[in-house]
């Protein structure tokens, strides 16, 4: 046959799990071939035994129609299969030539040649239409340009075969589209790629065929012309999915969250919140919608007490918190999702019980007098891991052997159950899937009924317009105008966090 | 399927390492014309021969134990503190300076002795650790600079102010000594002292508190990822100091193992002990927990006290033995190697 991949009835067990179950994927030359199953379903694991990481219990792999054995990352170089990690592995100090040859140095008469690769790296760039500049520096550069500098380290180690593993998670919307471009150019050249990504858009729009996976075991390949997002939901799921989140409206009472004239300083002295006024009620959930770097990240670790504030006043529930420590804060009713789960929201190496402790450990019942009551604790984690249907093999298990997903189920777990007044979630479903999301965000709906206060901040449009009761558009470090979603679109949206005036509520309509 | 995983594997590692460091360390002898099963054979009896060398390789083991302890200890909290031999010493002299300056009942005066010495040892990891948390100079510099300090400054306050003839201090008072008639006479004269009980216990301790306490859940939340118990309200800058406060207790101790025990007095050291570098070496072999550093230390201070029969019965250099001490803690240290060949011999026939 002519598939350039083919899986054939892969098992890969690890401690206390199937991850993949007599799977079966056939990928054709020159097609872009979704991968699509819930978090924890085996993709991630799938494509590391596809690119040598796993060995695999049982199944046959053949690339390009022959059977390959002894697999590991070289081989799977060899054969020409690249791989684009979600977590990218580059040299910040290097440049980008610098750290596309690294390990595959270019030598002339003994030296590096540099200018040679460059030259190269430059035509693969154009030819693909990555407009990379092969003598920036890694810091210096976005973080989707960065991604584009992993997809020439592939290319240009002769790469035809490329696997992206959930490559928009971290990109912005603009970036986004930019790479769907990228990945029909790279097919249009010949190529092939394996795309993993939760947003059934994006499979919409620029995949041939989708092999679905439902915790470890193949559902089937579909072809992405005759199916649609429901559809594919359902077949990932095995059940019907909500889209759109079933909500009444909102009942706001008392302010909890009340930020006056607020300015933080990032690390160069630069004012990125700027002046910024805002305001939370109880039995609401405010959205902030902006593009990224306009002053976010900083007014939550503001109001966290992660940040110094330059001047203005937080308050929380009538308390000044502006001064606080974090953990001060926490304890006056804070609630907080991180953005980044890895960097601020889990201990990877601790179990996912000791992570659920991670805000509540010194209190009782968790110790007493400074001794861990490490029985409760993990009772506890193992009612939270069944309410909140996290998956992992038990509450012993290390945050780092859960899927993306299932580490934020976990963290959410851990935040919504201490029920703080104040709720912040930081880009709650990035990297989730379809059922996921829903859950989450019935999360966030049954907390601002039971009245308390959330705070949304996510890239995703959909998102803020599905969830919060009121959009506040941040530009520049302040919020610029407070929007009903209900008398919003995506577009009266689009322009106000690009800085443009409004002109009157539901302007666009 | 697969040989070797997990929890077992990280017991095996060290046993293939030493497996390995034997062999080609027989194969060195070999070379060189020398017979490795006698030599073997005689670093065997060298360790557990007779009751004498029975208590010189638990005399030798307790210092080491408490040494490996104060590594590790900082280690889990994400601190390489190379300063353990400064700590070490500082602990001496203090242990001693109590021992010799006091007149107590033994009951007070013996763990006086010994907590003086975990508090001197304790300050002295402080500086590094309070540099590290409040100005970010990184702790392997600082510690290392702080080792040649304490070397030289207790030599110098030995000469100042404690010197009794033969370039040392007076013994300690037997108030403070932890010297013990009973240990000597069953091991043949060995100078086993009770100082084995006080590493044992402060394995416990170690123990306890990385895994019993929330001081030990902080430190190891912030060994692992600093961002995050930041987030989650842990004060990042007291854990740092306080690790490295409790680091330099266990190597304040292992001092007072020297002055009060083994020695009973401090000379004036020409260069350091490395008994704080060893600790390092142990901390590794024990992979970071109490009961592997106790084996650790038991295997160093074996091939230690070992090695000497080695050379004179089998006529093997003593530089032989340092070399496959050497080779253990190589192969243990790259237990990548082993890892990797693992993986090969699992994937043998199958995809
Ligand atoms: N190294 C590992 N050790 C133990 N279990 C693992 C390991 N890697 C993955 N798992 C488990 O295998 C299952 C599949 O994980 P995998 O990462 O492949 O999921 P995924 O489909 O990529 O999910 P996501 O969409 O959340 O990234 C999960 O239950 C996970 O907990
Ligand atoms: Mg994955």
């Amino acid at each position: 046959m002519d598939y350039v991949i083919e899986m054939r009835n892969i098992r890969k067990e690890f401690p206390g799990i199937v991850a993949n179950d007599n799977i079966t994927l056939q990928v054709k030359k020159g097609e872009i071939h979704a991968l699509l199953g819930e978090n924890g379903a085996g993709k991630s694991t799938l494509m590391n035994v596809l690119f040598g990481l796993y060995q695999p219990e049982e199944g046959e792999i053949f690339v390009k129609g022959k059977k390959v054995t002894a697999n590991d990352p070289n081989v799977a170089n060899d054969l020409g299969i690249g791989m684009v990690h979600q977590h990218f592995m580059l040299v910040e100090k290097f440049t980008v030539t610098e750290n596309i040859i690294l390990g595959k140095e270019p030598t002339r008469g003994g030296r590096v040649d540099i200018k040679s690769a460059a030259n190269e790296i430059k035509k693969l760039s154009d030819q693909y239409g990555l407009s990379v500049d092969p003598h920036a520096k890694i810091e210096d550069i976005s973080v989707g340009m960065q991604q584009r500098v992993e997809i020439l380290k592939t290319l240009y180690r002769g790469a035809d075969i490329l696997i992206f593993d959930e490559p928009t998670a971290v990109l912005t919307p603009q970036e986004i589209s930019e790479l769907m471009q990228i990945m029909k150019k790279l097919v249009r050249e010949g190529k092939s790629i394996i795309l993993i990504t939760h947003k059934l858009k994006e499979i919409m729009q620029v995949c041939d065929r989708c092999t679905v996976i439902r915790r470890g075991k193949g559902i089937g390949t579909v072809n992405v012309a005759d199916t649609d997002p429901d559809k594919l939901a359902a077949m990932m799921v095995g059940r019907e999915v909500n889209f759109k989140v079933a909500k009444t409206d909102s009942v706001p009472k008392e302010t909890v969250l009340e930020i006056k004239d607020l300015v933080v300083e990032d690390a160069r002295k630069v004012n990125v919140v700027n002046g910024l006024n805002l305001e939370v009620r109880a039995g609401e959930i405010v959205g902030i919608a902006g593009v990224d770097g306009n002053g976010q990240t900083e007014l939550l670790e503001a109001i966290t007490g992660l940040a110094k504030v330059s001047s203005g006043k937080i308050m929380l529930n009538g308390r000044d918190i502006t001064k606080l420590s974090p953990r001060k804060v926490t304890e006056s009713g804070l609630g907080h999702i991180p953005q980044d789960r890895h960097k601020h929201g889990l201990v990877l190496n601790f179990t996912i019980g000791e992570n659920m402790a991670l805000q509540t450990y010194y209190q009782s019942p968790y110790s007493k007098a400074g001794i861990l009551n490490y029985k409760t604790i993990y009772e506890k984690a193992k009612s939270l891991i069944q309410e909140f249907d996290v998956r992992t093999p038990s509450e012993f298990t290390p945050a780092r052997a859960l899927s993306g997903g299932n580490q934020q189920k976990a963290i959410i777990a851990r935040e919504v159950d201490r029920s703080p007044d104040f709720l912040i979630a930081a880009q709650p479903t990035r990297g989730l899937d379809v059922g996921a999301i829903e859950f989450i965000h019935s999360k966030l709906i049954q907390e601002r009924d039971k009245g308390k206060a959330v705070l949304l901040v996510s890239f995703e449009l959909d998102e803020i317009m599905n969830v919060s009761d009121r959009i506040a558009v941040i530009y520049e470090g302040k919020i610029v105008a407070i929007v009903n979603p209900k008398e919003t679109n995506e577009q009266e949206l689009g322009l106000l966090m690009a800085g443009g005036k409004k002109e009157k509520v539901g302007g666009f309509q | 399927m697969n040989l070797l995983k997990g929890r077992l594997f990280s017991i095996l590692i060290p046993v293939i390492s030493v497996v390995l460091a034997l062999i080609i360390g027989g194969i060195v002898m070999l070379a060189s014309g020398y017979q490795p099963i006698l030599a073997y054979t005689s670093l065997f009896e060298g360790i557990f021969g007779n009751s004498y060398n029975i208590g010189e390789t638990v005399r030798q083991m307790t210092p080491l134990i408490l040494a490996g302890l104060a590594v590790a200890f900082a280690f889990r909290a994400g601190l390489f503190n190379i300063g353990v031999e400064g700590q070490v010493l500082v602990g001496w002299l203090a242990s001693v300076y109590v021992g010799v300056s006091f007149d107590l009942p033994k009951i007070i005066h013996l763990p006086f002795a010994i907590v003086t010495a975990a508090v001197a040892g304790a300050l002295w990891g402080v500086i590094p650790g309070f540099l590290k948390a409040r100005f970010k100079v990184h702790e392997v510099i600082t510690t290392i600079m702080m080792n040649y300090i304490a070397l030289y400054m207790t030599n110098a306050i030995i000469r100042a102010y404690m010197l009794a003839p033969g370039e040392r201090t007076k013994d300690v008072k037997p108030t403070a000594s932890l010297a013990s008639d009973f240990l000597q006479t069953i091991t043949d004269g060995s100078r086993l002292h009770y100082g084995i009980i006080v590493a044992l216990i402060c394995s416990v301790i170690m123990w306890f508190i990385l895994w019993k306490t929330t001081m030990g859940y902080e430190l190891r939340a912030v060994g692992f990822n600093q961002h995050a118990s930041r987030y989650a309200g842990m004060n990042v800058s007291k854990n740092i100091i306080l690790s490295m406060a409790i680091s330099g207790a266990f190597a304040g101790i292992a001092g007072a193992m020297e002055g009060l025990g083994t020695y009973g007095y401090m000379m004036i050291n020409a260069a350091f002990t490395g008994v704080g570098f060893d600790g390092i070496a142990v901390s590794l072999i024990g992979a970071n927990n109490a009961i592997g550093i106790i084996i650790g230390a038991a295997l160093f201070g074996g091939l230690k006290i070992g090695a000497s029969n080695m050379s004179s019965v089998a006529f093997v250099p003593i530089e032989l033995v340092d070399i496959i001490i050497a080779l253990i803690i190589f192969f243990i240290a790259s237990s990548y190697i082993i890892h990797w060949l693992s993986n090969r011999v699992n994937k043998g026939g199958k995809l």
